[in-house]
């Protein structure tokens, strides 16, 4: 069964159509890029199917629960990750977990037996007391990711998870990313740096509203005869020339 | 000639050693990529060039002025673009071109064929206040604005973050064009895919310098065998890659996971990494020699540096 499916899911704000009659489904384990142009409509896709917004008309569930029904059990059976915002800078390593593990309703020593595990895991026990803000940008990305996992959700959202980080620690991040998805997680990254989308299994692509495309990297890149991801975007947005 | 010259240039903030001994040539008529992520050093070299910060120690010029002692000359005939939007968001398009224009002391019309090509995009909004633009659209009126005095010396800082591919595309046709009418440009960029379209780049990674050179230049320089593999577990791929024998190092990247080998050992590599594989029950397994791209250079010498501090930060 898929993890994620939607059908004919639409949006609407006024006369303007955010989201229009998007169909398509993800699988467990999956890697999965959600790729578009600024007002495309990949905000208001996420925003429904992390239980945030209820849809104009059609339907999706996530993890098995329908966004407009349950939205709360969707919510607790995902996670979040952006680069950009996701740890709190002012709280020490070890104060972010167990803020973020006591918001999911992790128990105190559930909590306690998970930030052990974590801190060993990504090999920083001697930071644990550290503020944040005095991390590296590569430490904070694996602490944010591995913060998302805490309470085991089925499926993580990764917003530009890599935007900005020095080459290798990217690679390093989406090793973390593989291993995840190995083991059962899946993974619905949004961004709109293509060097991304070329790390997933399975691309989508959304222009004006609607799902243009949606394959592996490798059969974009043929389809489009293109050389990158880079250029098989520039491609499909021309079709929906953004007016703005 | 030399259009821009660091000499030793460094700068603190506290005990963040955001720019080490940077000493940098670019020259006139180049367009000159700083290449590296976020704390690299970049927008600090770009406020140490406008004179908007003072460096620690090392002298720096542009056009042959020295950017703390002559800064009021240097203003005139630099345009600067910084990475967050600068401009008034509460004036129109047309408003904020005035308003530079006036500033610099020149009026639109006796550079307007300098910005012709990009201003004819931003007409038809020409009316709409600058914070309601698109990241694409807020972009190009920050490039007029940087330009309208005609500028010696163009400074970009990170112009292609918070665009789309197309928007970004047409940023650096218009940097072509614009460097054919004999503008020097300086232009900072934490996607090493964009190095490929600068005449010379610099990568720094933590306030230093790892080299500087052509992008054929640099990749030239990566010496040891790459290869890019694929499979069906790409998880299980990385881990058993780390453990071919000769294996230096390998990656994700992309689609595929690029693996360093220690010494070329013939045109059997090829083979032998894919029979490993089979013997690991790896499936749809495809092997590849590949040419090292900036990245994997830039990785290469972040890991081979001797610098200690690049080291740690990366265990």
């Amino acid at each position: 069964m898929p993890v994620i499916a939607t059908d004919k899911l639409t949006r609407t704000f006024g006369a303007f159509t955010a989201v229009n009659a998007i169909t398509f489904s993800v699988e467990q384990g999956e890697i999965f890029g959600f790729l578009g142009a600024n007002g495309a409509g990949k905000t208001t896709a996420l925003k429904m199917l992390t239980g945030l917004l209820t849809p104009t008309s059609g339907s999706a569930t996530v993890a098995g629960f329908d966004v407009w029904k349950q939205p709360e059990q969707v919510k607790r059976r995902i996670g979040y990750m952006s680069q950009k915002f996701s740890l709190y800078e002012d709280l020490t390593v070890r104060e972010n977990i167990r803020l973020y593990g006591g918001i999911y309703g992790l128990k105190m020593p559930e909590i306690r037996s998970k930030t052990a595990d974590l801190l060993q895991k990504l090999g920083i026990e001697q930071e644990a007391d550290q503020r944040v803000s005095a991390l590296p940008l590569g430490w904070k990305q694996k602490l944010a990711f591995s913060v998302a996992l805490l309470h085991e959700p089925k499926i993580v959202f990764l917003d530009e998870p890599t935007s900005g980080v020095d080459p290798l620690a990217r690679r390093q991040f989406w090793e973390l990313i593989y291993e995840a998805a190995a083991s059962g997680v899946t993974l619905m990254v949004t961004t709109h740096y293509m060097e991304e989308a070329e790390y997933c299994n399975r691309v989508s692509m959304m222009v004006d509203g609607k799902i243009e495309a949606l394959d592996t990297p490798r059969e974009l890149k043929t389809q489009f005869e293109a050389n990158d991801m880079d250029e098989v975007f520039r491609k499909l947005a021309r079709k929906g020339l953004v007016v703005e | 000639m030399l259009e821009i010259q660091t000499h030793h240039l460094s700068k603190s903030y506290g005990p963040v050693r955001a720019v080490e001994d940077i000493s940098l040539e670019v020259e006139a008529g180049e367009v000159f990529g700083l290449i590296g992520p976020d704390g690299a050093g970049k927008t600090t070299l770009f406020r140490i060039l406008t004179s908007l910060i003072l460096p620690d120690t090392g002298t720096a010029t542009v056009a042959g002025l020295d950017v703390v002692r002559e800064y009021k000359q240097l203003r005139q005939i630099i345009g600067y673009m910084p990475g967050r939007f600068s401009l008034y968001q509460d004036l129109t398009v047309e408003e904020n071109l005035g308003f530079f224009a006036n500033v610099f002391g020149v009026r639109i019309r006796d550079n307007y064929e300098l910005i012709r090509d990009i201003y004819v995009q931003l007409e038809p909004f020409k009316d709409r206040r600058a914070g309601a633009l698109s990241g694409g659209m807020k972009q190009k009126l920050a490039l007029c604005c940087a330009l309208i005095h005609r500028p010696r010396v163009l400074l970009l800082d990170e112009p292609g973050t918070g665009v789309d591919p197309v928007s970004r595309k047409e940023f650096w046709d218009m940097l072509r064009r614009l460097r054919a009418s004999g503008i020097t440009i300086l232009v900072s960029t934490p996607n090493m895919d964009e190095a490929e379209l600068c005449d010379r780049i610099a990568l720094l990674q933590q306030g230093q310098l790892l080299a500087v050179n052509t992008p054929a230049g640099i990749t030239a320089g990566f010496r040891r065998p790459l290869f890019a593999v694929r499979s069906d577990e790409m998880y299980r791929l990385i881990q058993d890659l780390r453990s071919f024998e000769g294996a230096a190092d390998c990656h994700a990247f992309g689609e595929y996971a690029h693996l360093t080998l220690n010494t070329a050992n013939e045109p059997a590599d090829e083979k032998l990494i894919l029979q490993y594989l089979v013997s690991q029950n790896h499936r749809n397994i495809e092997v590849k020699p590949v040419a090292a791209t900036v990245e994997d250079c830039f990785i290469d010498l972040m890991t081979t540096t001797q610098n200690p501090k690049l080291k740690t930060q990366n265990l």
